[in-house]
């Protein structure tokens, strides 16, 4: 038996990891305390995913060298084209592996106060307000991964709107994946402060064709009171990168969040994507599509959880399983006690397009209030064979049916995206992967 | 070049083990419109989804040919391509698809690769339409029969036929459930396709549609056969005396077929 530390970095290795990009003492240490405690920490438990021989945790590269691009005719054509470069005012940065590598701020932007910028950056110019927000929707000790993920955070955004403040455009982040040693801890950290809304999009996407890599992403988006966050991600992640995404919402008071999430890694991935309706009056809205094929396993977990009376939330999960992947969709309506008043629907439908593909579909309420409104829905399927006879017997061919039939099953989440470029990338990829 | 010709001989045709057809004859020819009437589960609609190849038909005897080619050999699109088009009595609704994203890839797929039509020719030739079928130009963006009323999805389908200008269409009670002014815009669109190439097979229970597009040929339907054929005059002595003057004369007591009683 061997005694030495389970993790490819010490503590030695982070704290001065910590020191180089001049972070605060307190994330130093929380850096620090957070490796420590991962040790005891058991690993999350996805309902109906086996993850105990998954690596999310042996890596040998916490940092890749990449280079920064100087203006944005330098950007990879991929990453153009996820990007509105006819915009005016638009805010974009760019993340290229651990590397800052690209940002732009819209006149809007600097002109409201609203802070912008990548979290190293944060951490070092905007401490005490990193500090407020960072880890508290996502608590660092809530399993492994969480607490891996703050010891080895090694890239992300940080986005805040400052009270009163209403930005118009979407802005942009987009995390290049181009080093197939890179691995990456991405921490996203969206706060809108009371009476702002904002809408942020990102991309994570990947050049490098297969690869052995992992990533661990955690997001948080917090509103204040009657503030409201748009977000929205398409996850373009490659074959062979295991992945562990987490995007949280606290919602305050009259708030609203509201996710379109577009996951089509093509490696194994669990995503909990979990809204705390903590305020009355919040609202809470989650869309998302998906799409496994090939050998790989993902697990969604979206949850909605209610604390604030007169919450509510809506979950609709669309999915897309061929090949022999597998998809398990768990859909979770939570009201705690109090909540009275509360509304939690959700949907999950999934598309099966082969034999050897699995789908899973389940729909839990947990309801610990009386007066309250609660639905779901859930089902597993085949494209219906009406549908393609109606289709054909106009003459489109049955691949083509297939391929009508499959976007308009995914619309509902594709049309949800704010930016041009970023939906139509997704109908792209979604046409590649169904294709 | 003449129109086409739809041949059908002896047709034969299975649902889920149970016979509907018994051996019909039928051929339309483009310039010619029949019509074919009786009364409620004599296989009238079964005749339609034959031809067009409804996964749930087996057919088990007999031959279709458009203009001598082997139309059961074909798989539903390909028979559509050929010149076939069905409007269906229950149109499918599909999500997601926006009425014109369909039609444009349904033409799209007529005329070929290479072929495809503009989007400015497709949207002016797709408004033109919508317009003559007095429908609201905003049903082009919306979702292929989705939320569509009865009415609202009749009058699409023949939007589609006049889209697709097929040489041979089938129209499966495209009447019912319309009110008299649909019903009128309906026969508007049907008549305007009339001509040399344009071959039209109207199914249908009611007379009331024949007041509006007056066909060559009138059929009656019963137990899965034509068991009588004439002009136009038989619609209206159908329409003035009912069907039981035809069951009298050919012996026939139940003319429906492959129901249980």
């Amino acid at each position: 038996m061997t005694t030495e530390t389970k993790w490819a970095f010490d503590q030695e290795y982070i704290t001065s990891f910590s020191k180089e990009m001049n972070e605060p003492e307190w994330l130093t240490e929380l850096r620090v305390q957070s490796l420590a405690k991962a040790e005891d920490l058991s690993m999350p438990r996805p309902d109906k995913t086996k993850i105990d021989k998954w690596n999310f945790t042996q890596f040998e590269k916490l940092l890749v060298k990449s280079d920064v691009f100087s203006s944005i005719d330098e950007l990879p054509e991929d990453v153009k084209a996820l990007v509105d470069l006819e915009a005016k005012d638009s805010s974009l940065y760019v993340q290229r592996n651990n590397k800052p590598a690209y940002l732009q701020l819209s006149k809007e932007m600097q002109e409201q106060g609203v802070i912008f910028t990548d979290i190293f950056t944060a951490a070092r110019e905007y401490s005490d307000l990193l500090k407020k927000y960072f880890m508290t929707a996502v608590k660092t000790d809530e399993h492994r991964l969480t607490a891996l993920h703050t010891a080895f955070m090694n890239g992300g955004a940080f986005l805040y709107v400052p009270k009163n403040v209403q930005i118009e455009n979407p802005i942009q982040a987009i995390f290049l994946h181009d080093d197939a040693e890179a691995n990456l801890f991405n921490h996203v950290l969206v706060v809108a402060e009371d009476n702002s809304s904002v809408t942020y999009v990102e991309n994570y996407i990947s050049t490098t064709g297969k690869v052995n890599g992992l990533v661990n992403i955690v997001t948080e988006a917090i509103t204040g009171q009657n503030a409201k966050i748009q977000y929205g991600a398409v996850d373009t992640l490659a074959e062979g990168i295991t992945t562990y995404v987490n995007r949280r919402g606290h919602a305050g008071r009259d708030s609203r969040i509201e996710w379109a999430l577009g996951m089509m890694n093509d490696g194994n991935t669990i995503s909990e994507n979990t809204t705390n309706l903590v305020g009355d009056g919040s609202y809470g809205d989650t869309k998302t599509v998906v799409v496994g094929r090939g050998e790989q396993t993902q697990n969604f977990t979206t949850a909605i959880i209610h604390f604030g009376k007169n919450s509510e939330g809506y979950i609709l999960k669309h999915g897309v399983v061929k090949d022999s992947a597998t998809s398990i969709f768990n859909g979770i309506g939570k009201i705690e006690h109090g909540a009275s008043k509360s509304n939690a629907e959700q949907e999950s439908r999934v598309l099966m397009l082969s034999e050897k593909a699995r789908g899973d579909a389940n729909p839990i309420l947990l309801i610990d209030e009386d007066d309250v409104t609660a639905g779901h829905a859930a089902s597993v399927g085949r494209v219906d064979p009406l549908q393609l006879y109606y289709l054909m017997s106009r003459g489109i061919p049955k691949h083509e049916a297939e391929r009508l039939v499959i976007h308009g099953f995914l619309a509902p989440v594709v049309n949800e995206l704010p930016i041009e470029g970023v939906k139509k990338q997704l109908v792209e990829v979604i046409e590649r992967k169904v294709k | 070049m003449a129109g086409s010709v739809l041949s059908i001989k002896d047709l034969q045709v299975e649902i889920e083990g149970k016979q509907i057809l018994k051996g019909v004859d039928i051929e339309v020819k483009g310039g010619e419109i029949h019509a074919i009437m009786g009364p409620n589960g004599t296989g009238k609609s079964t005749l339609s989804s034959s031809i067009m190849g409804h996964p749930k038909y087996e057919v088990t005897n007999g031959t279709i040919t458009l203009d001598g080619e082997d139309v059961l050999e074909m798989e539903v699109d390909e028979r559509a391509r050929a010149g076939l088009f069905l409007a269906m009595q229950y149109p499918s609704e599909i999500s997601g698809v926006t009425n014109a994203d369909f039609l444009r890839s349904a033409l799209n797929s007529r005329l070929g690769e290479g072929n495809e039509i503009s989007l400015m020719k497709f949207i002016r030739k797709m408004d033109k339409q919508m317009e003559f079928l007095e429908m609201d130009l905003d049903m082009a963006q919306r979702y292929l029969n989705e939320g569509f009323s009865g009415g609202e999805k009749k009058r699409n389908e023949i939007l589609q036929l006049m889209m697709l200008e097929p040489k041979i269409a089938i129209l499966d009670e495209i009447d019912s459930g319309l009110d008299i002014d649909a019903l009128k815009v309906v026969s508007k669109g049907i008549n305007q396709m009339r001509g040399e190439d344009f071959g039209c097979l109207i199914i249908t229970h009611y007379q009331r549609l024949l007041d509006y597009i007056t066909p060559d040929y009138v059929h009656v339907m019963m137990q899965g056969r034509i068991v009588k054929s004439g002009g136009p005059e038989l619609a209206q002595r159908l329409e003035a005396e009912g069907y039981d003057w035809i069951k009298k004369e050919l012996g026939i007591e139940d003319e429906t077929v492959g129901q249980e009683a």
